[in-house]
């Protein structure tokens, strides 16, 4: 529990991806069987105990201190897990600590009543608050220490020296605790078998195009153009009797998609886009959101936003392995099979014909109506290119539409983390608008900590330092007026509407394009700017 | 009847003694001033007269220079100083190198004022002894059932072990200038590094002095003349202020670490942006505080500053009454 306990307080306060894969692969690497494979499957999120509540946690503390102190140091720390473990006051003639997978084990055989007993027991056996604070966390399912499941695979995959793709393929064969996963990594074992029916297949990616570069000397004859829809990519699994709905990072998102797992009335593996469906159109980013990074999903939902797979790639067809084809056999399969579905939950997105370049181009400055219009751009996938996992240098690009650009002011700057933490790098910008007085005050529209260079990042933090009006713990106020101020470009890929911010409006993906330090801050854009493109973008 | 109030009350500059006319850890100049131990707080320049111990008064005079009292009076631990009808002697209180409590007597009555005090061992200074007595005046900085302090060795344990995970990044550990770097390094030389450590500048002089008195800290370099590349590896320690600010920026890579109590909590870590959260202070935790009052078993505790409700409550479901003096001026963010 110990050596797990220092791993998850290491990552709760790392921000580094490279010092994350450096605690885990280094955890991975001395932590014993199973433990460890208990440790990974906690990390991905596989491992959840239902018969562990707060309610009761926080009963048991009651029961042994007074309420007025337990109520005063929860009060100051604000986690209930976190308090529960410092302040759990043990008693004497406790077990020995217990392993992580003693831990395990006993709570998938415990019977509910069982189960407060059994806390009580390990939280007496750990005289580390870290360790019970590990073990709550672990317990109520909440670990929150910053690691995706693909960190986690990444992590094995550096242990063994393999590629992150050979990970992924063999994952959904596998079992927690792993250990024929931690066999093959360290050369003790055979590679598990990647055929498990229903199981993920890593993902092609593109290579974001770049204009002077690439375009001169790529043939159009030689590719197929598409929209690039602004959704999240999924692969659609039937095999065998198993249906199952993978992010792109082979994450099983099935259980909150009923609707669209439901479609998925055929044998292979489909590589699409997940989207939310309309009156016929579709449904901005933000109405697929509402569906996402839930456990489960109500009637209503499923009414209110019907999700649906716009396919446009074809992996594994009636048992048979379609990646080592070319796109353009692929897709006559994809077509085919589409075709004979015929469900509207399944569609198919479509080619977008074009002779040269510069026609291509003026498409994607000017997308015809229908669904183009909400495209975040074109993708270009080479005719002859086999299916590759990864990102590969060639056969598939993205040529994003140009990004929205305002001017905005900044407002607040606040300290980054791990290298930046000396540097102010956050910053929160505003846009002009008139005050409950008739005058013009700035009002935040956004926050960005990137776009800039290291040297931009220095002048910003001196601007910063030099020009602090307010501070509030880590996070100064600017000045921000007419005449004195700094200007940023700022630049995102799309707008909606947000109850959650003062403003009314939110921004996707918003990253700081140029300093104007040239440009007076009273001349500035407004938030108006900003409503007009809402209402461009509503009507298309 | 005498009261202990009539010994010692609490006043807009400190503690006061009437019938010794002396403050104890005054936060402004006055005629006459006990001084516990040489933090910024509780020992301040200006006072007519002021009775420390040989390593406060040194430490005070190192840091305000030697003008910064008109009159010193040194009292070694154990022995008696008399203050008019008052009987003063300084205690060791285990805080930082020459820290002491003040056990005040006066016509039969005993009152003991702890200072910043802590009960675990420290290589660089005196362990507390405790004092029977009336009434126990003691601090409360950690004085919340979520502070427990865990074992130092194990924290400096934790900060070598990150050490050899991270070869190529530079460990900045911030600590207090007096008393906490001191003892982080003598914690280093224990757990076996022997390598040399690299200080911030507003170390040198305490380092320098804590030498002098017999603590050895090994080879210790200035942070500010190396290049960059003798970092890699490194420990570097400084101020937490200079550490997050731009003198840290000559770092590549670094792993920031703090060593103080309130890195127990875990958003005050996250706050300020530190990685590596250690787990040391100098003043006593949650237990340290409650198993003191029981040692001492006195028949009042009054608290002095610092989270003085909680340990009031707990000190009265004991049976001992308390009373929260509620003393300001006396910092706890940085120094703890």
């Amino acid at each position: 529990m110990r050596a797990f306990a220092d791993l998850l307080d290491r990552l709760s306060l790392t921000a580094s991806r490279n010092a994350k894969l450096t605690l885990v692969r280094d955890y991975l690497a001395t932590a014993p069987d199973p433990d460890r494979g208990w440790a990974l499957a906690a990390l991905t999120g596989e491992l959840s105990f239902s018969a562990a509540k707060p309610a009761f946690i926080r009963k048991a503390v009651e029961g042994r201190m007074d309420q007025v102190l337990f109520a005063w140091s929860y009060d100051y720390v604000g986690d209930l897990a976190e308090t529960v473990a410092l302040v759990w006051p043990l008693r004497p003639g406790a077990n020995r600590e217990p392993a992580l997978s003693e831990v395990v084990d006993a709570l998938a055989g415990a019977a509910r009543p069982e189960v407060q007993r059994l806390i009580e027991g390990w939280l007496d056996a750990l005289p580390d608050p870290t360790a019970r604070w590990a073990l709550l966390k672990l317990l109520t399912g909440g670990l929150r220490v910053g690691v995706s499941s693909r960190l986690a695979k990444q992590a094995c995959a550096d242990l063994g020296g393999v590629a992150i793709g050979e990970v992924e393929e063999v994952w959904h064969a596998l079992q927690a605790p792993y250990g024929d996963l931690f066999a093959w990594l360290e050369g003790r074992g055979p590679r598990p078998s990647p055929n498990a029916p229903g199981r993920f297949r890593p993902v092609m990616l593109a290579q974001a195009l770049d204009e002077a570069v690439d375009v001169p000397r790529l043939d159009p004859r030689a590719y197929a153009a598409e929209w690039k829809w602004d959704g999240i990519r999924i692969q659609a699994v039937s095999e065998g009797g198993l249906r199952r709905l993978y992010s792109r990072t082979g994450d099983d998102i099935s259980a909150v998609f009923p609707d669209v797992v439901a479609a998925l009335d055929f044998d292979g593996a489909l590589d699409g886009e997940l989207l939310v469906r309309r009156d016929g159109g579709v449904a901005p980013f933000g109405d697929l959101q509402q569906r996402l990074n839930r456990k489960t999903v109500t009637a209503k939902m499923l009414q209110a936003y019907p999700a649906v797979i716009r396919a446009y790639d074809i992996l594994a067809l009636d048992g048979e392995d379609l990646r080592a084809l070319t796109f353009s056999e692929r897709r006559s399969r994809l077509e085919g099979l589409v075709a004979q579905l015929s469900d509207r939950r399944i569609d198919l997105s479509p080619l977008q014909p074009f002779e040269t370049w510069a026609e291509l181009a003026a498409l994607r400055a000017d997308p015809p109506a229908g669904d183009p219009q909400v495209a975040e751009g074109l993708m270009l996938k080479r005719l002859t290119s086999v299916y590759e996992p990864g990102r590969p240098k060639g056969p598939w690009f993205k040529w994003k539409r140009d990004p929205f650009l305002i001017d905005a002011v900044l407002m607040y700057a606040q300290r980054g983390h791990g290298k930046r933490s000396s540097f102010y790098s956050d910053y929160t910008f505003g846009v002009w608008t008139a005050g409950p007085g008739g005058d013009r005050v700035l009002t935040p529209v956004g926050k960005a900590y990137f776009g800039f260079t290291d040297a931009e990042l220095k002048a910003i933090d001196k601007f910063v330092r030099d020009n602090t009006v307010e501070r509030f713990g880590p996070v100064r106020a600017v000045r921000a007026e007419p005449q004195a101020g700094l200007v940023f470009e700022v630049a995102f890929e799309g707008l909606q509407r947000s109850t959650r911010h003062k403003s009314g409006v939110a921004m996707r993906f918003p990253r700081i394009s140029r300093l104007r330090w040239d440009k007076p801050p009273g001349e500035a854009d407004e938030l108006s700017t900003l409503e007009r493109m809402l209402d461009q973008l509503a009507q298309p | 009847m005498i009261k202990p109030q009539d010994l010692l009350c609490p006043r807009p500059e400190g503690l006061y003694c009437p019938p010794g006319d002396f403050y104890i850890d005054p936060v402004r100049p006055v005629p006459r001033a006990v001084v516990t131990h040489g933090h910024a707080d509780h020992a301040r320049a200006g006072h007519g007269s002021v009775l420390a111990t040989p390593e406060t008064l040194a430490i005070m005079g190192e840091r305000y220079g030697a003008d910064f009292t008109q009159t010193r009076q040194s009292a070694a631990y154990g022995a008696p100083v008399s203050r008019d009808a008052v009987e003063v002697t300084l205690v060791p209180a285990g805080h930082v190198l020459g820290s002491a409590q003040a056990v005040v007597r006066w016509k039969g009555l005993t009152m003991v004022v702890s200072g910043d005090y802590k009960r675990r061992r420290d290589p660089t200074c005196a362990a507390f002894e405790p004092v029977l007595c009336d009434v126990f005046i003691s601090e409360a900085t950690f004085g919340l059932p979520v502070f427990r302090h865990p074992d130092d060795a194990g924290e400096i344990a934790r900060l070598l072990r990150s050490v050899a995970q991270f070869p190529h990044r530079t460990h900045l550990v911030g600590a207090y200038a007096l008393g906490k770097a001191q003892r982080i390094i003598r914690l280093l030389r224990e757990a076996g590094w022997d390598k040399p450590i690299f200080v911030h500048g507003a170390l040198e002089r305490l380092n320098s002095l804590y030498e002098a008195h017999g603590v050895e800290l090994g080879p210790l370099l200035p942070a500010t003349t190396a290049h960059k590349q003798d970092f890699e590896g490194a420990i570097v320690i400084g101020p937490p202020s200079a550490l997050v600010d731009r003198w840290g920026r000559r770092f590549s890579d670094p792993v920031l670490a703090f060593a103080s109590g309130w890195m127990r909590v875990r958003a005050r870590a996250r706050q300020r942006g530190v990685e590596l959260p250690l787990i040391i202070s100098d003043h006593a935790d949650w237990d340290e505080l409650t198993a003191t009052v029981d040692e001492i078993r006195p028949g009042e505790l009054w608290i002095t500053h610092g989270r003085e409700e909680a340990l009031a409550r707990w000190s009265e479901l004991q049976g001992i009454p308390a009373r929260a003096l509620a003393l300001v001026g006396y910092e706890e963010e940085d120094e703890a």
